[in-house]
């Protein structure tokens, strides 16, 4: 297939007519139509963050809701049935449809941006990754909607989620909901992967890439690897639900503890998941305003990868109360404290970045800088979870909820706050209001410590963790109702972000192309980014491309205005995975109505099997083939090209 | 401290003893580790001379600096050491942690939705028997725990006595409970288990070898004839409605489907720690328990007044 065509890029400077070829090639079509088949990263990536805000603001009114129920004892503003689908939808909320749909809304939006790239590798499977999500979102919580929302926990352990005990739709919305969702994160990871291989700016090998590259990847390489687990854990329940099959049923030779083993293979994991690429949007972001590179780049990127891979044998660590053999806790015990060490590596790259560096204090240096101690704080409640005995007393109280509550919102809600401050002017064009900032930024730190930092305590004095009321006289009253205090403060902290969200977008200071003046590819081009991204292709020859002048590391040069032209069709070069030469040039596709088609005819198959409408779903199955031929028919203008062998890029991409 | 009945920063019993120091410790670590790290970063953020947004960031001039490593180095050796010394302390703890090898008396603990049956066994059969959510134990002598899972998964926990174990369908786990000194030990079911997990607490009572023995005695007793006609109407009702699910020894009512009523009035609380005993509880419970359990598997009895007095007037007796 690639030897039909040989091809050799033009190089050029960039011109007013070739913009304007290159605008008539990507931009997208208007209106209704050009809204639903959309494949390009930068309104995909929007959609995604903006999606997955709401379902931060619709899993946070559930938590407000919860902390009035808790704020003293025996209160009855809701009922047991109504507080455990609260917290559970709560916890399917924040876990599964916000904390890492928010960040791969931000890496789809820059990586191509950050690669000197023009699209994802794979733009329709990327505009499918999202349509499915939305998808599963939208099914998980109409469930919810009609009073059958999840009632088991996020964990939703056997045998309660069992038809036996739970004979409700509740748990079949649950379980198929995150099948479906576990089709938008595999295909959105191989995405990223492909696209973190194949689709960097000439030159970019890989000890140049930009930090937070390693996150996402890292994250998108363990989500192709545990995502089946669960995936499949959900189904089998499923399966023992509705057609008598016993893989968890003990009473006919099936195990409980089966489901707890493909859970947390998966759900440990998955913690890394939706922390790592907040962690790298931090290493990304902090040096910008400590103007100087991060201290360790080498150490922090390989402690990403190995946090993740010793990530892959924590699990247990969730379930040492469950009468495992004591060697083997041993090793799991083991592994959940070392993996603390690749933490500490960040914690103190970030903090020698501060002090070696020249910090110019801003709204989102603040949230970057707050996130090291939330970090730490997180992570050392987590350190003592790891201990086996310890964590036979501390597991499933409060001191856990505040455990995955510092892990949660300060190693990914903080970043995020701080990555929409420093990136709203990409994506936007226009600065956002530092003073509201600051306001924005106490309140959400000095709210969530309130909540949040207390609870330690209610856990140590032994409060359960999902329980719908307590009794007087456990001495736990005054901690709730600081806690419910504290969250009504965070709650307004939030509330203010999206004020200034909109205000900033109405009046905000017009940024620029590189308001912060900062290292990266993105700052290079207009904000908002035209539909190409790039109007040529820049050749990449350091891993601070704008920083080369002041940095003087070498005397080879990023080149910026001239380099690759691509502009015969709506192409982008793909280069080689390692050292990043031009290898083959991507001829992308246009805008398509297929992925959604595909999400549709998905959805209806999910919906089919809900309600046991066979005929529905073999519908949807029908619809999804059509769909699914009409995306994979082979287009002519689809071939990929290769260019000579001895492309005469400039020599400047092996400096 | 001791005044939080579930708190487990003060040890009352052997395997929470084990533990105890170790979670002091750490805490401890982990308290210390913050406070560095917050002092290093403020004093790295008071550095700053400069505050504001995009302007003022971009007027400071980037420069290469130092590469730092030391920091790195540094920060994570010191880490590796305290890691290193919880790791074999846990070691330690973990094995130390496990059930002593002659343990004179052993119990059966089920979970059940949303209450605890206790079965104190014995070698003469006749020296069994079975009581719900409040465990004697005697003081300083291990009390072998076998956990069994009713229905749903539990969790059964302790805390001033010992660390948590699930009782899980289809498996039996061990844990032992040995306690230091007399006292009433509140106990908590902590795995989420559906809608009154809340109310699924327990009591272990320590007590001297002497009064664990009298407890004990009077345990195996059977529940006293009924000696007033009210009684003997209370009874039936008992037999023949309450009887269904709940056992009361010395009466036809044998079923162990709910917790066994034999000597319910020794108990101190009912509906599993939620409810202080007594006869106004008990019959708030008996006419009301969906409005004071939500989601209970106690129906409404519709009892008229007269059987509801009269039923009172039997279940007083079972002492």
């Amino acid at each position: 297939m690639k030897a039909a065509v040989f091809r050799t890029p033009h190089i050029g400077p960039d011109s007013v007519a070739h913009q304007a070829r290159l605008l008539s090639l990507w931009e997208g079509e208007p209106g209704l139509k050009g809204f639903l088949s959309t494949v390009d990263h930068k309104k995909i990536g929007i959609r995604y963050i903006v999606t997955a805000f709401v379902f931060l603001v619709l899993g946070g009114v559930e938590a407000l809701i919860m902390r009035l129920q808790l704020a003293g004892p025996n209160r009855t503003l809701l009922t047991p049935e109504q507080y455990d689908q609260l917290f559970s939808t709560h916890g399917m909320t924040m876990i599964f449809l916000y904390a890492l749909p928010i960040l791969s809304g931000f890496s789809n939006y820059l990586w191509p941006l950050l690669f000197g790239s023009r699209d994802m590798a794979l733009p329709r499977v990327n505009a499918l990754s999202y349509w499915i999500y939305l998808a599963a979102g939208l099914f998980m919580y109409a469930g919810f909607l009609i009073g059958a929302g999840p009632n088991d926990g996020w964990f939703n352990y056997v045998p309660y989620a069992s038809r036996d005990y739970n004979p409700g739709l509740n748990e079949d919305f649950y379980s198929l909901g995150m099948v479906l969702l576990g089709i938008s994160t595999t295909v959105g990871a191989a995405n990223f992967v492909v696209t973190a291989m194949r689709t960097r700016a000439p030159g970019m090998s890989i000890n140049r890439v930009p930090i937070m590259l390693w996150g996402t990847l890292t994250a998108s390489v363990a989500n192709l690897l545990v995502v089946p687990a669960v995936s499949l854990a959900f189904f089998l329940l499923w399966m023992d639900r509705q057609f008598g099959t016993h893989f968890f049923d003990h009473q006919q030779a099936g195990q409980p503890l089966l489901w707890q083993h493909l859970f947390w293979m998966f759900a440990h994991p998955w913690v890394y998941v939706v922390v790592l690429p907040a962690m790298a949007m931090v290493s990304e972001a902090l040096p910008v305003f400590c103007r100087r590179p991060l201290v360790g780049y080498w150490l922090v990127a390989l402690s990403t990868v190995a946090t993740m891979i010793l990530g892959f044998g924590v699990w247990v660590h969730h379930m040492f109360a469950t009468g495992l053999p004591g060697l083997g806790m041993a090793f799991f015990s083991g592994a959940s404290i070392l993996i603390v060490l690749p933490s500490a590596v960040a914690v103190f790259a970030w903090l020698a970045t501060i002090w070696l560096g020249r910090p110019v204090i801003t709204t989102a240096f603040m949230y970057f800088a707050s996130m090291i101690v939330l970090f730490v704080i997180g992570g050392v409640s987590g350190f003592m979870t790891a201990s086996v005995p310890v964590d036979w007393q501390l597991t499933d109280s409060y001191f856990v909820v505040a455990h995955l509550h510092y892990v949660l919102i300060g190693i990914n809600v903080f970043p995020v706050l701080g990555a929409m401050y420093y990136w709203f002017p990409k994506m936007t064009g226009r600065l956002m209001d530092e003073r509201l900032g600051r306001w924005n930024f106490w309140l959400t730190f000095l709210g969530f410590n309130l909540a949040f930092l207390p609870m330690h305590l209610t856990g140590l004095w032994g409060m359960p963790r999902r329980i719908y009321t307590y009794q007087d006289g456990m001495g736990w009253n005054t901690l709730n109702m600081i806690t419910t205090i504290g969250a009504f403060v965070l709650a307004l902290g939030v509330l203010l972000f999206v004020v200034n969200v909109f205000k900033s977008l109405k009046s905000g200071a017009h940024a620029g192309a590189d308001p912060w003046g900062a290292a990266t590819l993105e700052w290079s081009i207009p904000s908002p980014p035209p539909p190409y991204n790039f109007s040529i292709i820049p050749t990449v020859a350091s891993q601070h491309p704008l920083w080369e002048d002041r940095l003087e590391e070498s005397r080879v040069r990023s080149s910026i205005d001239q380099g690759m032209l691509l502009d015969e069709s709506k192409e982008m070069i793909a280069t080689t995975p390692l050292d990043a030469q031009p290898d083959m040039i991507l001829e992308m596709p246009e805008d398509s109505l297929a992925p959604l088609i595909l999400t549709i005819g998905t959805s209806l198959i999910f919906v089919g099997l809900l309600l046991k409408l066979w005929s529905l779903a073999g519908a949807g199955a029908v619809i999804a083939i059509v769909a699914l031929v009409v995306w994979l028919w082979p287009q002519r203008e689809l071939r990929e090209r290769e260019p000579e062998p001895q492309a005469p890029h400039t020599e400047v991409a092996h400096g | 401290m001791s005044q939080i009945p579930l708190g487990y920063l003060d040890a009352a019993g052997q395997r929470a003893q084990i533990i105890l120091p170790l979670t002091w410790f750490t805490l401890g670590v982990s308290i210390l580790v913050c406070v560095i790290i917050a002092i290093l970063l403020w004093a790295g953020v008071r550095r700053a001379r400069l505050s504001g947004g995009a302007e003022q960031t971009r007027t400071v001039e980037v420069l290469r600096g130092s590469p730092g490593m030391r920091w790195i180095g540094i920060g994570v050796g010191i880490s590796s050491v305290a890691l290193l010394v919880t790791l074999v302390w846990t070691m330690v703890a973990l094995a130390r942690s496990s059930a002593p090898a002659d343990t004179p008396l052993t119990l059966d603990v089920t979970g059940q939705q949303w209450w605890w049956n206790v079965k104190y066994n014995a070698p003469q059969p006749d020296q069994s028997f079975i009581t719900a959510n409040e465990i004697h134990i005697p003081v300083g002598v291990p009390v072998l725990v076998r956990l069994h899972g009713g229905d749903v998964i539990h969790s059964f926990w302790v805390p001033k006595l010992s660390g948590k174990t699930d009782t899980i369908p289809g498996q039996t786990n061990v844990t032992w409970l040995q306690a230091s000194q007399p006292g009433r030990y509140r106990g908590q079911c902590m795995e989420y288990c559906g809608v009154q997990h809340a109310h699924m607490g327990f009591e272990v009572v320590a007590e001297s070898k002497e009064d664990f023995q009298r407890w004990r005695e009077h345990q195996l007793q059977p529940a006293p004839a009924p000696r007033t006609d009210q009684q003997r109407r209370g009874m039936e009702l008992v037999v023949y409605r309450c009887g269904l699910c709940h056992g009361v020894r010395g009466t036809t009512a044998a079923a162990v489907v709910a917790p066994d009523l034999t000597h319910l009035m020794s108990r101190r609380t009912i509906a599993a720690g939620t409810l202080p005993n007594g006869v106004g509880t008990l019959g708030g419970w008996i006419e009301g328990a969906e409005q004071l359990k939500p989601g209970t598997l106690m129906p409404d009895q519709n009892l008229t007044g007269q059987q509801l007095t009269d039923t009172l007037a039997y279940l007083e007796t079972l002492q």
